[in-house]
Protein backbone atom coordinates (compact mmCIF):
# COMPACT_ATOMS: atom_id res chain seq x y z
CA UNK A 1 0.00 0.00 0.00
CA UNK A 2 2.78 2.39 0.83
CA UNK A 3 5.14 3.18 -2.37
CA UNK A 4 8.14 3.78 -1.72
CA UNK A 5 7.74 7.78 -2.81
CA UNK A 6 6.42 7.97 0.97
CA UNK A 7 9.62 6.74 2.48
CA UNK A 8 11.69 9.12 0.39
CA UNK A 9 9.43 12.33 1.79
CA UNK A 10 10.21 11.13 5.35
CA UNK A 11 13.48 9.95 5.03
CA UNK A 12 15.17 12.57 7.10
CA UNK A 13 12.46 11.68 10.21
CA UNK A 14 12.97 7.86 9.57
CA UNK A 15 16.76 8.41 9.66
CA UNK A 16 16.56 10.19 13.17
CA UNK A 17 13.70 7.80 14.54
CA UNK A 18 16.74 4.49 13.81
CA UNK A 19 19.36 6.48 14.79
CA UNK A 20 17.74 7.80 18.25
CA UNK A 21 16.95 3.70 18.68
CA UNK A 22 20.91 2.35 17.77
CA UNK A 23 21.94 5.70 20.39
CA UNK A 24 19.68 3.98 23.23
CA UNK A 25 20.99 0.70 22.21
CA UNK A 26 24.57 1.41 22.37
CA UNK A 27 23.80 3.39 25.68
CA UNK A 28 22.14 0.37 26.85
CA UNK A 29 24.35 -1.91 26.82
CA UNK A 30 27.52 0.64 27.28
CA UNK A 31 25.82 1.88 30.60
CA UNK A 32 25.92 5.65 31.73
CA UNK A 33 29.91 6.68 30.82
CA UNK A 34 28.99 6.50 27.08
CA UNK A 35 26.78 9.76 27.37
CA UNK A 36 29.69 12.01 26.57
CA UNK A 37 30.01 9.77 23.08
CA UNK A 38 26.30 9.49 22.47
CA UNK A 39 25.85 13.08 22.80
CA UNK A 40 28.37 13.62 20.43
CA UNK A 41 26.76 10.84 18.11
CA UNK A 42 23.67 12.59 18.43
CA UNK A 43 24.81 15.73 17.53
CA UNK A 44 26.23 13.94 14.40
CA UNK A 45 22.54 12.56 13.80
CA UNK A 46 21.21 15.75 13.56
CA UNK A 47 23.66 16.94 11.14
CA UNK A 48 23.03 14.18 8.75
CA UNK A 49 19.37 15.17 9.11
CA UNK A 50 20.22 18.36 8.47
CA UNK A 51 21.81 17.23 4.94
CA UNK A 52 19.10 14.95 4.09
CA UNK A 53 16.71 17.62 4.47
CA UNK A 54 18.85 20.37 2.74
CA UNK A 55 19.41 17.29 -0.53
CA UNK A 56 15.66 17.10 -0.67
CA UNK A 57 14.18 18.03 -3.82
CA UNK A 58 12.67 21.62 -3.12
CA UNK A 59 9.31 21.16 -4.84
CA UNK A 60 6.69 20.30 -1.73
CA UNK A 61 5.80 16.44 -1.63
CA UNK A 62 3.02 15.01 0.35
CA UNK A 63 2.75 11.49 1.31
CA UNK A 64 1.69 8.88 3.46
CA UNK A 65 -1.79 9.39 2.23
CA UNK A 66 -1.93 13.00 2.93
CA UNK A 67 -0.57 12.83 6.01
CA UNK A 68 2.43 13.93 5.78
CA UNK A 69 4.17 17.14 3.91
CA UNK A 70 7.38 18.11 2.91
CA UNK A 71 8.31 21.54 1.03
CA UNK A 72 10.83 24.47 1.29
CA UNK A 73 8.82 25.68 4.44
CA UNK A 74 9.65 22.71 6.33
CA UNK A 75 12.82 22.40 5.35
CA UNK A 76 13.66 25.85 6.91
CA UNK A 77 12.09 25.31 10.22
CA UNK A 78 13.49 22.17 10.43
CA UNK A 79 17.17 23.57 9.80
CA UNK A 80 16.24 25.67 12.39
CA UNK A 81 15.05 22.82 14.90
CA UNK A 82 17.94 20.62 14.18
CA UNK A 83 20.53 23.58 15.05
CA UNK A 84 18.71 24.61 17.85
CA UNK A 85 18.61 20.67 19.16
CA UNK A 86 22.15 20.20 18.33
CA UNK A 87 23.27 23.70 20.21
CA UNK A 88 21.50 22.96 22.86
CA UNK A 89 22.66 18.98 23.67
CA UNK A 90 26.47 20.62 22.69
CA UNK A 91 25.61 23.04 25.85
CA UNK A 92 24.43 20.00 27.79
CA UNK A 93 27.51 18.33 27.65
CA UNK A 94 29.16 20.15 30.89
CA UNK A 95 26.53 20.91 32.98
CA UNK A 96 25.52 17.51 33.13
CA UNK A 97 28.88 15.95 33.92
CA UNK A 98 29.44 18.92 36.75
CA UNK A 99 25.67 18.33 37.95
CA UNK A 100 25.74 14.58 38.36
CA UNK A 101 22.91 13.86 35.65
CA UNK A 102 25.12 12.15 33.12
CA UNK A 103 22.87 9.39 32.53
CA UNK A 104 23.04 7.71 28.48
CA UNK A 105 18.83 8.65 28.28
CA UNK A 106 19.90 12.35 28.45
CA UNK A 107 20.93 12.76 24.88
CA UNK A 108 18.39 9.72 23.63
CA UNK A 109 15.81 11.76 24.51
CA UNK A 110 17.12 15.22 22.81
CA UNK A 111 17.11 12.79 19.56
CA UNK A 112 13.27 11.42 20.24
CA UNK A 113 12.20 15.17 21.29
CA UNK A 114 13.71 16.63 17.84
CA UNK A 115 11.85 13.91 15.95
CA UNK A 116 9.07 14.64 17.45
CA UNK A 117 8.92 18.69 16.13
CA UNK A 118 10.31 17.63 13.02
CA UNK A 119 7.07 15.82 13.08
CA UNK A 120 5.05 18.61 14.12
CA UNK A 121 6.28 20.76 11.43
CA UNK A 122 5.60 17.84 8.63
CA UNK A 123 2.42 17.06 9.88
CA UNK A 124 -0.75 17.84 7.23
CA UNK A 125 -3.05 16.44 9.18
CA UNK A 126 -4.78 16.58 12.52
CA UNK A 127 -3.54 12.67 13.48
CA UNK A 128 0.07 13.11 12.23
CA UNK A 129 0.15 16.76 14.33
CA UNK A 130 -1.28 15.38 17.40
CA UNK A 131 1.54 12.28 17.35
CA UNK A 132 4.43 15.08 16.29
CA UNK A 133 2.73 16.85 19.43
CA UNK A 134 2.84 13.90 22.27
CA UNK A 135 6.00 12.40 20.62
CA UNK A 136 7.56 15.62 21.62
CA UNK A 137 5.85 16.19 24.68
CA UNK A 138 6.60 13.19 26.46
CA UNK A 139 10.35 13.32 25.72
CA UNK A 140 10.17 17.17 27.22
CA UNK A 141 8.31 16.21 30.24
CA UNK A 142 11.22 13.82 31.20
CA UNK A 143 13.85 15.77 30.22
CA UNK A 144 12.49 18.93 32.58
CA UNK A 145 12.43 16.37 35.60
CA UNK A 146 15.83 14.86 34.38
CA UNK A 147 17.53 16.17 37.55
CA UNK A 148 15.74 13.27 39.69
CA UNK A 149 17.22 14.43 42.90
CA UNK A 150 16.25 18.03 42.85
CA UNK A 151 12.91 19.27 44.05
CA UNK A 152 13.34 22.40 41.77
CA UNK A 153 13.69 20.21 38.64
CA UNK A 154 10.89 17.03 39.89
CA UNK A 155 8.44 20.29 40.54
CA UNK A 156 9.13 21.57 37.21
CA UNK A 157 8.48 18.29 35.48
CA UNK A 158 5.45 17.60 37.13
CA UNK A 159 3.72 21.25 36.43
CA UNK A 160 5.02 20.82 32.93
CA UNK A 161 3.16 17.58 32.52
CA UNK A 162 0.06 18.61 33.74
CA UNK A 163 -0.34 21.45 31.81
CA UNK A 164 1.34 19.79 29.01
CA UNK A 165 -1.65 16.92 29.05
CA UNK A 166 -4.33 19.57 29.77
CA UNK A 167 -3.26 21.38 26.37
CA UNK A 168 -2.97 17.88 24.53
CA UNK A 169 -6.70 17.23 25.66
CA UNK A 170 -7.81 20.77 24.89
CA UNK A 171 -6.11 20.08 21.63
CA UNK A 172 -7.43 16.81 20.65
CA UNK A 173 -10.94 18.22 21.83
CA UNK A 174 -10.72 20.57 18.98
CA UNK A 175 -9.46 18.12 16.83
CA UNK A 176 -12.30 16.14 17.46
CA UNK A 177 -14.89 19.08 16.63
CA UNK A 178 -12.82 20.05 13.29
CA UNK A 179 -13.21 16.50 12.50
CA UNK A 180 -16.77 16.29 12.91
CA UNK A 181 -17.96 19.26 11.29
CA UNK A 182 -15.66 18.99 8.05
CA UNK A 183 -15.70 15.73 7.51
CA UNK A 184 -11.87 15.26 7.51
CA UNK A 185 -8.67 15.67 9.21
CA UNK A 186 -6.33 16.23 6.39
CA UNK A 187 -5.37 19.85 6.19
CA UNK A 188 -5.61 19.87 2.69
CA UNK A 189 -9.81 17.65 2.91
CA UNK A 190 -10.50 20.56 5.30
CA UNK A 191 -9.79 22.94 3.20
CA UNK A 192 -11.19 21.44 0.27
CA UNK A 193 -14.39 20.89 2.43
CA UNK A 194 -14.27 24.96 3.45
CA UNK A 195 -13.73 25.84 0.10
CA UNK A 196 -16.56 28.77 -0.89
CA UNK A 197 -17.48 29.24 2.62
CA UNK A 198 -17.98 32.46 4.14
CA UNK A 199 -18.77 31.32 7.78
CA UNK A 200 -18.07 28.59 9.64
CA UNK A 201 -20.39 26.75 11.54
CA UNK A 202 -20.41 27.64 15.23
CA UNK A 203 -19.46 24.02 16.34
CA UNK A 204 -16.16 23.60 13.91
CA UNK A 205 -15.55 27.77 15.62
CA UNK A 206 -15.50 26.02 18.95
CA UNK A 207 -13.38 23.26 17.71
CA UNK A 208 -10.81 26.02 15.98
CA UNK A 209 -10.73 27.48 19.96
CA UNK A 210 -9.77 24.63 21.49
CA UNK A 211 -7.05 24.02 18.90
CA UNK A 212 -5.56 27.30 19.30
CA UNK A 213 -5.99 27.05 23.09
CA UNK A 214 -3.84 23.84 23.09
CA UNK A 215 -1.74 25.17 20.42
CA UNK A 216 -1.06 28.38 22.59
CA UNK A 217 -0.17 26.52 24.98
CA UNK A 218 2.80 24.67 23.30
CA UNK A 219 4.16 28.49 22.59
CA UNK A 220 3.28 29.36 25.91
CA UNK A 221 1.17 32.05 24.55
CA UNK A 222 -0.85 34.57 27.18
CA UNK A 223 -3.55 32.70 28.42
CA UNK A 224 -2.42 30.42 28.58
CA UNK A 225 1.62 30.75 29.81
CA UNK A 226 1.50 30.41 33.26
CA UNK A 227 3.19 27.08 33.21
CA UNK A 228 6.36 28.96 31.35
CA UNK A 229 8.16 30.47 34.26
CA UNK A 230 8.38 27.99 36.47
CA UNK A 231 9.22 25.27 34.58
CA UNK A 232 12.29 27.09 32.95
CA UNK A 233 13.12 28.38 36.46
CA UNK A 234 13.03 24.76 37.83
CA UNK A 235 14.30 23.04 34.75
CA UNK A 236 18.13 22.29 34.41
CA UNK A 237 19.70 25.83 32.57
CA UNK A 238 20.95 23.82 29.48
CA UNK A 239 17.03 22.36 29.37
CA UNK A 240 15.76 25.40 29.47
CA UNK A 241 17.47 26.61 27.04
CA UNK A 242 16.64 23.85 24.88
CA UNK A 243 12.65 24.79 25.54
CA UNK A 244 13.35 28.09 24.91
CA UNK A 245 13.84 27.51 21.34
CA UNK A 246 13.26 24.16 19.76
CA UNK A 247 10.02 23.43 20.94
CA UNK A 248 9.10 27.02 20.51
CA UNK A 249 10.02 27.12 16.59
CA UNK A 250 8.49 23.58 15.80
CA UNK A 251 5.09 24.86 17.74
CA UNK A 252 4.77 28.17 15.90
CA UNK A 253 5.60 26.53 12.16
CA UNK A 254 2.90 24.55 13.42
CA UNK A 255 0.13 27.10 14.70
CA UNK A 256 0.88 28.67 11.23
CA UNK A 257 0.00 25.37 9.09
CA UNK A 258 -2.54 24.20 11.35
CA UNK A 259 -4.81 27.48 10.72
CA UNK A 260 -3.42 29.16 7.28
CA UNK A 261 -3.42 25.48 5.38
CA UNK A 262 -7.07 24.26 6.32
CA UNK A 263 -8.75 27.30 7.22
CA UNK A 264 -7.98 29.71 4.58
CA UNK A 265 -11.31 30.68 3.55
CA UNK A 266 -12.69 32.35 6.83
CA UNK A 267 -9.41 33.28 8.54
CA UNK A 268 -11.49 36.46 9.49
CA UNK A 269 -12.34 34.20 12.18
CA UNK A 270 -9.13 33.08 13.57
CA UNK A 271 -7.40 36.19 13.01
CA UNK A 272 -9.05 37.49 16.03
CA UNK A 273 -8.38 34.75 18.45
CA UNK A 274 -4.40 35.20 17.11
CA UNK A 275 -4.85 39.42 17.43
CA UNK A 276 -6.24 38.89 20.68
CA UNK A 277 -3.47 36.72 22.27
CA UNK A 278 -0.49 38.13 20.38
CA UNK A 279 -1.53 41.71 21.93
CA UNK A 280 -1.77 39.67 25.44
CA UNK A 281 1.54 38.03 24.98
CA UNK A 282 3.20 41.17 24.28
CA UNK A 283 2.05 43.28 27.15
CA UNK A 284 2.48 40.64 29.84
CA UNK A 285 5.73 39.65 28.31
CA UNK A 286 6.85 43.06 28.86
CA UNK A 287 5.82 44.07 31.82
CA UNK A 288 5.64 41.01 34.30
CA UNK A 289 9.46 40.84 33.31
CA UNK A 290 10.39 44.20 34.99
CA UNK A 291 10.03 42.63 38.57
CA UNK A 292 12.27 39.31 37.90
CA UNK A 293 15.27 39.04 39.85
CA UNK A 294 16.35 35.36 38.27
CA UNK A 295 17.40 35.56 34.91
CA UNK A 296 15.84 32.14 33.97
CA UNK A 297 12.21 33.41 34.87
CA UNK A 298 13.14 36.65 32.90
CA UNK A 299 13.95 34.86 30.21
CA UNK A 300 10.53 33.00 30.15
CA UNK A 301 8.61 36.03 29.91
CA UNK A 302 11.02 37.48 27.54
CA UNK A 303 10.37 34.61 25.65
CA UNK A 304 6.52 35.08 26.08
CA UNK A 305 7.17 38.56 25.00
CA UNK A 306 8.68 37.36 21.38
CA UNK A 307 6.42 34.49 21.12
CA UNK A 308 3.45 37.81 20.94
CA UNK A 309 5.59 39.22 18.51
CA UNK A 310 5.78 36.28 16.00
CA UNK A 311 2.26 35.45 16.77
CA UNK A 312 1.74 39.20 15.15
CA UNK A 313 3.04 37.64 11.75
CA UNK A 314 0.47 34.73 11.82
CA UNK A 315 -1.88 37.04 12.59
CA UNK A 316 -1.19 38.83 9.23
CA UNK A 317 -2.00 35.33 7.48
CA UNK A 318 0.28 36.50 4.47
CA UNK A 319 3.54 35.36 2.84
CA UNK A 320 4.80 38.65 3.91
CA UNK A 321 4.06 37.44 7.41
CA UNK A 322 5.23 34.12 7.23
CA UNK A 323 8.22 35.15 5.84
CA UNK A 324 8.82 37.95 8.99
CA UNK A 325 8.16 35.13 11.38
CA UNK A 326 10.55 32.48 9.90
CA UNK A 327 13.13 35.54 9.97
CA UNK A 328 12.09 36.44 13.34
CA UNK A 329 12.39 32.43 14.49
CA UNK A 330 15.64 32.43 13.35
CA UNK A 331 17.21 35.22 15.18
CA UNK A 332 15.32 34.47 17.50
CA UNK A 333 17.22 30.98 17.98
CA UNK A 334 20.58 32.70 17.93
CA UNK A 335 19.93 35.32 20.30
CA UNK A 336 18.61 32.85 22.97
CA UNK A 337 21.15 30.05 22.43
CA UNK A 338 23.74 32.80 23.28
CA UNK A 339 22.21 34.10 26.19
CA UNK A 340 21.66 31.07 27.44
CA UNK A 341 25.28 29.48 26.62
CA UNK A 342 26.18 32.50 28.63
CA UNK A 343 23.65 32.02 31.45
CA UNK A 344 25.18 28.43 31.78
CA UNK A 345 28.87 30.13 32.48
CA UNK A 346 27.48 31.88 35.37
CA UNK A 347 28.96 29.32 38.00
CA UNK A 348 30.67 29.80 40.90
CA UNK A 349 32.48 27.60 43.52
CA UNK A 350 29.27 26.77 45.39
CA UNK A 351 27.59 26.06 42.33
CA UNK A 352 24.86 27.83 39.77
CA UNK A 353 23.91 31.03 40.21
CA UNK A 354 21.01 32.79 38.51
CA UNK A 355 20.47 35.99 39.83
CA UNK A 356 20.95 39.10 37.45
CA UNK A 357 22.82 40.57 40.98
CA UNK A 358 25.38 37.88 39.91
CA UNK A 359 25.97 39.51 36.78
CA UNK A 360 27.00 42.73 38.45
CA UNK A 361 30.32 44.58 37.39
CA UNK A 362 31.07 41.06 34.66
CA UNK A 363 32.43 43.74 32.35
CA UNK A 364 35.46 43.99 34.67
CA UNK A 365 35.74 40.24 35.74
CA UNK A 366 35.04 38.72 32.23
CA UNK A 367 34.96 41.85 29.35
CA UNK A 368 34.62 39.23 26.48
CA UNK A 369 31.13 37.60 28.16
CA UNK A 370 29.98 41.07 29.24
CA UNK A 371 30.46 42.02 25.60
CA UNK A 372 28.48 39.18 23.81
CA UNK A 373 25.86 39.15 26.59
CA UNK A 374 25.06 43.02 25.72
CA UNK A 375 25.18 42.27 22.21
CA UNK A 376 22.39 39.88 22.94
CA UNK A 377 20.35 41.69 25.05
CA UNK A 378 20.82 45.07 22.94
CA UNK A 379 19.09 42.39 20.02
CA UNK A 380 16.46 41.13 22.02
CA UNK A 381 15.56 44.75 23.05
CA UNK A 382 15.58 45.39 18.84
CA UNK A 383 18.17 48.29 18.98
CA UNK A 384 19.62 48.34 14.96
CA UNK A 385 21.91 47.36 12.90
CA UNK A 386 21.80 44.03 15.37
CA UNK A 387 19.43 41.04 14.15
CA UNK A 388 16.86 41.23 16.74
CA UNK A 389 16.15 44.84 14.65
CA UNK A 390 15.06 43.49 11.57
CA UNK A 391 13.43 40.24 13.12
CA UNK A 392 10.67 42.89 14.44
CA UNK A 393 11.19 45.27 11.24
CA UNK A 394 9.76 42.73 8.90
CA UNK A 395 7.24 41.16 11.47
CA UNK A 396 5.85 45.26 11.72
CA UNK A 397 5.92 45.51 7.65
CA UNK A 398 3.89 42.67 7.40
CA UNK A 399 1.11 43.83 10.05
CA UNK A 400 1.25 47.21 8.41
CA UNK A 401 0.57 45.60 5.15
CA UNK A 402 -2.26 43.67 6.40
CA UNK A 403 -3.63 46.78 7.83
CA UNK A 404 -3.03 45.32 11.36
CA UNK A 405 -2.46 48.80 12.58
CA UNK A 406 -3.07 49.01 15.83
CA UNK A 407 -1.23 45.75 16.63
CA UNK A 408 1.85 47.19 14.86
CA UNK A 409 1.67 50.17 16.73
CA UNK A 410 1.18 47.50 20.17
CA UNK A 411 3.97 46.02 19.50
CA UNK A 412 6.35 48.98 18.65
CA UNK A 413 5.41 50.04 22.34
CA UNK A 414 5.90 46.57 24.04
CA UNK A 415 9.17 46.16 22.77
CA UNK A 416 10.39 50.24 23.69
CA UNK A 417 8.65 48.53 27.50
CA UNK A 418 10.53 45.29 26.58
CA UNK A 419 14.37 47.46 26.19
CA UNK A 420 13.88 48.27 29.79
CA UNK A 421 14.97 45.25 31.44
CA UNK A 422 16.97 44.18 28.71
CA UNK A 423 18.91 47.40 29.12
CA UNK A 424 19.00 47.09 32.97
CA UNK A 425 20.99 43.78 32.32
CA UNK A 426 23.41 45.65 30.55
CA UNK A 427 23.63 48.55 33.39
CA UNK A 428 23.88 46.02 36.31
CA UNK A 429 27.14 44.47 33.81
CA UNK A 430 28.80 47.40 33.01
CA UNK A 431 28.05 49.73 35.94
CA UNK A 432 27.51 47.94 38.84
CA UNK A 433 30.03 46.45 41.72
CA UNK A 434 32.01 43.59 40.56
CA UNK A 435 30.88 40.66 42.31
CA UNK A 436 32.55 37.75 42.64
CA UNK A 437 33.76 36.47 39.23
CA UNK A 438 32.75 33.30 37.80
CA UNK A 439 34.83 30.00 37.28
CA UNK A 440 37.04 30.07 34.42
CA UNK A 441 38.00 29.36 31.88
CA UNK A 442 34.95 28.78 29.94
CA UNK A 443 34.91 25.11 28.03
CA UNK A 444 35.81 25.16 24.11
CA UNK A 445 32.16 24.04 22.84
CA UNK A 446 30.58 27.40 24.72
CA UNK A 447 32.68 29.75 23.72
CA UNK A 448 32.60 28.33 20.18
CA UNK A 449 28.57 28.76 20.82
CA UNK A 450 28.44 32.02 22.24
CA UNK A 451 31.07 33.30 19.37
CA UNK A 452 29.13 32.28 16.34
CA UNK A 453 25.42 33.49 18.01
CA UNK A 454 27.13 36.89 18.27
CA UNK A 455 28.47 36.80 14.94
CA UNK A 456 25.40 36.01 13.51
CA UNK A 457 23.06 38.69 15.33
CA UNK A 458 25.98 41.27 14.70
CA UNK A 459 26.39 40.93 11.05
CA UNK A 460 22.62 39.54 10.31
CA UNK A 461 22.92 43.05 8.69
CA UNK A 462 25.47 42.44 6.06
CA UNK A 463 23.33 39.02 4.45
CA UNK A 464 19.89 40.42 4.86
CA UNK A 465 19.19 39.56 1.21
CA UNK A 466 19.79 36.07 0.92
CA UNK A 467 18.48 35.30 3.91
CA UNK A 468 15.09 37.07 3.35
CA UNK A 469 15.11 35.71 -0.19
CA UNK A 470 14.89 31.93 1.64
CA UNK A 471 12.55 32.76 3.90
CA UNK A 472 10.54 34.33 1.12
CA UNK A 473 10.53 31.16 -0.69
CA UNK A 474 9.64 29.16 2.44
CA UNK A 475 6.91 31.51 2.72
CA UNK A 476 5.20 31.14 -0.48
CA UNK A 477 5.43 27.38 -0.08
CA UNK A 478 3.07 27.91 3.00
CA UNK A 479 0.80 30.54 1.61
CA UNK A 480 0.39 30.36 -2.19
CA UNK B 1 -43.05 8.02 21.77
CA UNK B 2 -40.18 6.15 20.29
CA UNK B 3 -38.75 8.85 18.39
CA UNK B 4 -37.88 10.68 22.47
CA UNK B 5 -35.90 7.90 23.22
CA UNK B 6 -33.85 7.52 19.51
CA UNK B 7 -30.35 8.52 20.90
CA UNK B 8 -28.32 10.72 18.59
CA UNK B 9 -25.55 12.55 17.77
CA UNK B 10 -26.67 15.13 20.38
CA UNK B 11 -26.59 12.90 22.64
CA UNK B 12 -23.48 11.59 22.53
CA UNK B 13 -21.49 14.90 22.12
CA UNK B 14 -23.41 16.44 24.98
CA UNK B 15 -21.65 13.47 26.93
CA UNK B 16 -18.38 13.92 25.72
CA UNK B 17 -19.18 18.27 26.50
CA UNK B 18 -20.40 17.25 30.25
CA UNK B 19 -17.47 14.60 30.64
CA UNK B 20 -14.70 17.07 28.87
CA UNK B 21 -15.58 19.55 31.56
CA UNK B 22 -15.93 17.53 34.47
CA UNK B 23 -12.00 16.63 33.32
CA UNK B 24 -11.33 20.43 33.47
CA UNK B 25 -12.74 20.85 36.66
CA UNK B 26 -11.10 18.12 38.29
CA UNK B 27 -7.81 19.43 37.63
CA UNK B 28 -8.43 23.07 38.36
CA UNK B 29 -10.57 22.54 41.31
CA UNK B 30 -8.85 19.93 43.20
CA UNK B 31 -6.71 20.81 45.82
CA UNK B 32 -5.64 17.31 47.77
CA UNK B 33 -3.89 14.60 45.46
CA UNK B 34 -2.14 14.75 42.50
CA UNK B 35 -3.34 11.70 41.17
CA UNK B 36 -6.95 12.72 40.75
CA UNK B 37 -5.53 14.95 38.48
CA UNK B 38 -4.42 11.62 36.13
CA UNK B 39 -7.67 10.63 36.16
CA UNK B 40 -9.31 14.06 35.21
CA UNK B 41 -6.67 14.24 32.36
CA UNK B 42 -7.93 10.65 30.94
CA UNK B 43 -11.49 11.38 31.79
CA UNK B 44 -10.85 14.54 29.36
CA UNK B 45 -9.28 12.27 26.83
CA UNK B 46 -11.93 9.49 26.86
CA UNK B 47 -14.39 12.57 26.08
CA UNK B 48 -12.39 12.94 22.76
CA UNK B 49 -12.86 9.40 21.96
CA UNK B 50 -16.56 9.05 22.34
CA UNK B 51 -16.16 12.98 19.94
CA UNK B 52 -14.53 10.89 17.92
CA UNK B 53 -16.13 7.70 17.61
CA UNK B 54 -20.01 9.13 17.49
CA UNK B 55 -18.76 11.23 14.15
CA UNK B 56 -16.61 8.39 12.91
CA UNK B 57 -19.92 6.23 13.41
CA UNK B 58 -22.59 8.99 12.47
CA UNK B 59 -20.39 10.06 8.80
CA UNK B 60 -20.09 6.31 8.08
CA UNK B 61 -16.26 7.66 7.73
CA UNK B 62 -13.52 5.33 9.62
CA UNK B 63 -10.79 8.12 10.25
CA UNK B 64 -12.12 8.62 13.48
CA UNK B 65 -12.12 5.50 15.05
CA UNK B 66 -8.57 5.27 13.85
CA UNK B 67 -8.00 8.71 15.79
CA UNK B 68 -9.43 7.32 18.53
CA UNK B 69 -6.84 4.37 18.49
CA UNK B 70 -3.85 6.61 18.41
CA UNK B 71 -5.44 8.79 21.26
CA UNK B 72 -6.14 5.84 23.28
CA UNK B 73 -2.11 4.49 22.46
CA UNK B 74 -0.70 7.94 23.80
CA UNK B 75 -2.89 8.45 26.64
CA UNK B 76 -1.32 4.93 27.74
CA UNK B 77 1.98 6.42 27.49
CA UNK B 78 1.05 9.49 28.85
CA UNK B 79 0.01 8.04 31.97
CA UNK B 80 3.05 6.02 32.34
CA UNK B 81 5.16 8.92 32.09
CA UNK B 82 2.92 10.77 34.46
CA UNK B 83 2.71 8.40 37.29
CA UNK B 84 7.48 8.37 36.95
CA UNK B 85 7.36 12.04 36.91
CA UNK B 86 4.70 11.26 40.03
CA UNK B 87 7.08 9.32 41.58
CA UNK B 88 10.43 10.81 41.51
CA UNK B 89 8.87 13.98 42.62
CA UNK B 90 7.21 11.82 45.95
CA UNK B 91 10.40 10.60 46.60
CA UNK B 92 12.00 14.68 47.28
CA UNK B 93 9.15 15.96 49.04
CA UNK B 94 7.36 12.85 50.71
CA UNK B 95 3.86 14.38 49.72
CA UNK B 96 1.66 14.71 46.34
CA UNK B 97 -1.10 17.30 47.73
CA UNK B 98 -1.53 19.51 45.60
CA UNK B 99 -1.19 22.55 47.67
CA UNK B 100 2.07 21.76 48.44
CA UNK B 101 3.79 22.01 45.10
CA UNK B 102 4.72 25.44 45.72
CA UNK B 103 8.33 25.64 45.53
CA UNK B 104 8.25 28.19 42.40
CA UNK B 105 5.43 30.59 42.36
CA UNK B 106 3.94 31.46 38.93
Amino acid sequence: MVNPHDYATAAPEIFLAISSMVLLMIGVFRGNQSTKMLSWLAVAAFAVTLLLIIKAPAESAISFAGMYVADSFTAFVKVMVLIASGAGLIMSLGYIREEGMERFEYPVLFVLATLGMLMMVSANDLMSLYMGIELQSLALYVIAAFKRDSLRSTEAGLKYFVLGALSSGMLLYGCSLIYGFTGATSFTAIAAAMQGQEHASIGLIVGIVFLCAGLAFKVSAVPFHMWTPDVYEGAPTPVTAFFAVAPKIAALALFMRALIVPFVAISADWQQIVVVISVASMLLGAFAAIWQTNIKRLMAYSSIGHVGFALIGLAAGSAEGVRGVLVYLAIYVAMNIGTFACILCMRRKTGMVEDISDLSGLSKTNPLMALALAIFMFSMAGIPPLGGFFGKFYIFVAAVNAELYALAVIGVLASVVGAFYYLRIIKVMYFDEAAEPFESPMSVEMRAIIGVCSIFVVFFAFYTAPFIAQAQVAASALVP
Amino acid sequence: MMAFFEIGLGHYLALAAVLFTIGIFGIFLNRKNVIIILMSIELMLLAVNINLIAFSAFMNDLVGQIFALFVLTVAAGEAAIGLAIIVIYFRNRGTIEVEDINLMKG
